[in-house]
């Protein structure tokens, strides 16, 4: 464990700033010198100054509030349908032969291509978008499960029927465990997945809902740019956090891996 | 410590398909082993003996005759009969503990005898102190160690072993050899080992099953009478190693001949 963690801990990787400090500089430069049309390019101190209001709104938080839930309720229902399913397909042959053709044929086809049939079922509520947003997620927890489960060793199968393991057993004890390196990348495809639906769910199931994408959306009809820099900003400080989250998670379940093999 | 494990095999045979025609792998095998002994059994790769192994644990099935241990015929897999592969085949997600504690899965017992017996058989193979660690942190040696402790962990009345030390270096090979002995000798259990190794076959066996190829069939059996721990330098062990690697320069000489016969009569037949 301790080689793990100084091997992974980074150093201050100021070398990724670089690229962001000079991008701010120079939008700032431009519009401090009207060399652009500032009511399309808002200067950044305005977008800092909508965030420093917004952000002491209580209606912003409901807003974050209810699209993580959204986001999580979703994810949640596709991660284990998608673990269901792909250790469904993953395990048993007359599974993989009823259900896989149609899975690999449906994973063809856009997700958002599935939002007019959804909302024309489901209208434009939370349950359409919470639908959506779990379909997003099961797709590539389906596929890491497979995956993983489909690299179950034959040798330690022979381990898991030599100590007369049940079939729960198998799963709980050999599949799972062994798959869970791609369980876990799957998931964390999916909880990414999962967070670009929740916005493109509130972006395109409009509504008089509430949520992170809401004020992106109201931003737009007032022709606020500043509300939309601030919407974009906090949609994508949620996307870091659920990724370094995911990172931490597996990290630790996944300890028992040796370091170099990372 | 009266163990049962008295293992009755008449007139086994095996085959397999292979491409729609049948492949003998066993013939009429015919083998009576008593409880608490040590059979080794060699033979060069194509003559049966992991297929036998594989039948013992009940991994394999479909055979003709009899397979009987303790008067019940052998059907599937059972916690009486421990196996040691030849990789050590632990679960990497799994410490050392937690692996020997499969074993007892589904054994009966409180959680607190459980416990009990896998320190016990931790300590037994000598790894007190790593009960903690993960696999990857182990050695190969280590690693066979733990797969002793978790076949022996649930006291089964045979123990099957296949190659148990092949993959490992001739130094570690020789330590564990003599570890294997005296764990055998402490829990006074009948142990079956195949190998590819003559020494070893000697070394531990009470007797050693010579097996040959094509169909895979018993030659000889070989009497080891000599006593423990046994000096491998010694004239008798030297002599009777001798012996049985005689058996194998024949059959090498003779499967030499056979091919070449084979392979120059292959253009007049095509």
């Amino acid at each position: 464990m301790p080689n793990t963690t100084t091997n992974n801990t980074p150093r201050f990787a100021w070398r990724g700033w670089v690229l962001p400090t000079a991008f701010i500089a120079l939008w700032f430069t431009a519009t401090q010198l009207h060399w652009v049309n500032t009511r399309l390019i808002v200067p950044p101190q305005g977008v800092v100054t909508t965030a420093i209001h917004e952000l002491q709104q209580a209606s912003f938080y409901a807003g974050v509030a209810q699209s993580l839930w959204r986001d999580l309720s979703g994810f949640a229902i596709g991660a284990l349908a998608g673990v269901a399913v792909g250790t469904l397909i993953g395990v048993s042959r007359l599974a993989d032969t009823l259900i896989g053709p149609t899975f690999h044929t449906l994973r063809q086809i856009s997700l958002f291509a599935w939002l007019p049939l959804l909302s024309a079922i489901l209208g434009t509520g939370d349950g359409a978008k919470v639908i959506f947003i779990a379909f997003s997620a099961f797709y590539p927890v389906v596929l890491g499960t497979l995956e993983g489960v489909k690299g179950v060793t034959q040798a330690h199968a022979e381990v898991a029927r030599v100590y007369r393991f049940t079939a729960w057993q198998t799963l709980r004890r050999l599949v799972w465990p062994a798959a869970a390196p791609q369980i876990l990348g799957g998931l964390r495809l999916g909880l990414i997945y999962a967070w670009l639906a929740t916005i493109g769910a509130e972006f395109l199931l409009v509504n008089d809902g509430h949520g992170i994408g809401n004020i992106v959306f109201k931003g737009r009809s007032a022709f606020n740019v500043e509300l939309i820099l601030f919407g974009l900003l906090a949609i994508g400080t949620v996307g870091v956090v659920f990724n370094r989250l995911a990172t931490l998670a597996e990290a630790r379940l996944l300890h028992w891996r040796a370091p170099q093999r990372r | 410590m009266s163990h049962a494990g008295t293992i009755d095999i008449q007139q086994l045979h095996k085959q397999y398909e292979v491409k729609g025609q049948p492949l003998k792998v066993l013939q009429d095998i015919n083998l009576s082993i008593r409880p608490g002994e040590f059979i080794s059994i060699v033979g060069s790769s194509g003559c049966g003996k992991s297929t036998l192994l594989r039948l013992l644990i009940g991994l394999e099935s479909g055979y003709s005759g009899k397979l009987v241990l303790d008067g019940k015929p052998i059907q599937g897999t059972s916690l009486e009969r421990g196996i040691v592969f030849q990789e050590h085949r632990l679960f990497p997600w799994l410490n050392v503990e937690q692996n020997v504690a499969l074993g007892l899965l589904n054994a009966p017992g409180t959680q607190s005898e459980k416990d009990r017996s896998v320190k016990e058989h931790i300590a037994l193979v000598g790894l007190k102190g790593f009960e903690t660690a993960f696999p990857y942190q182990l050695s190969g040696g280590m690693s066979q160690r733990v797969a002793i402790a978790r076949a022996l962990v649930n006291r089964p009345e045979v123990l099957l072993l296949d190659e148990p030390f092949g993959a490992l270096d001739a130094l570690t090979r020789t330590r564990l050899q003599q570890e294997l002995q005296r764990i055998w000798q402490a829990e006074g259990i009948t142990a079956i080992l195949v190998t590819h190794d003559v020494e070893e076959a000697v070394y531990l066996g009470d007797r050693i099953v010579v097996m040959e190829p094509r169909p895979g069939r018993i030659k000889r059996i070989v009497d080891v009478s000599l006593a423990r721990p046994r000096d491998r330098a010694s004239a008798e062990f030297v002599a009777i190693k001798d012996d049985v690697l005689g058996e194998f320069n024949h059959e090498i000489n003779h499967a030499t001949v056979a091919e070449r016969l084979a392979r120059s009569s292959e253009p007049l037949a095509a």
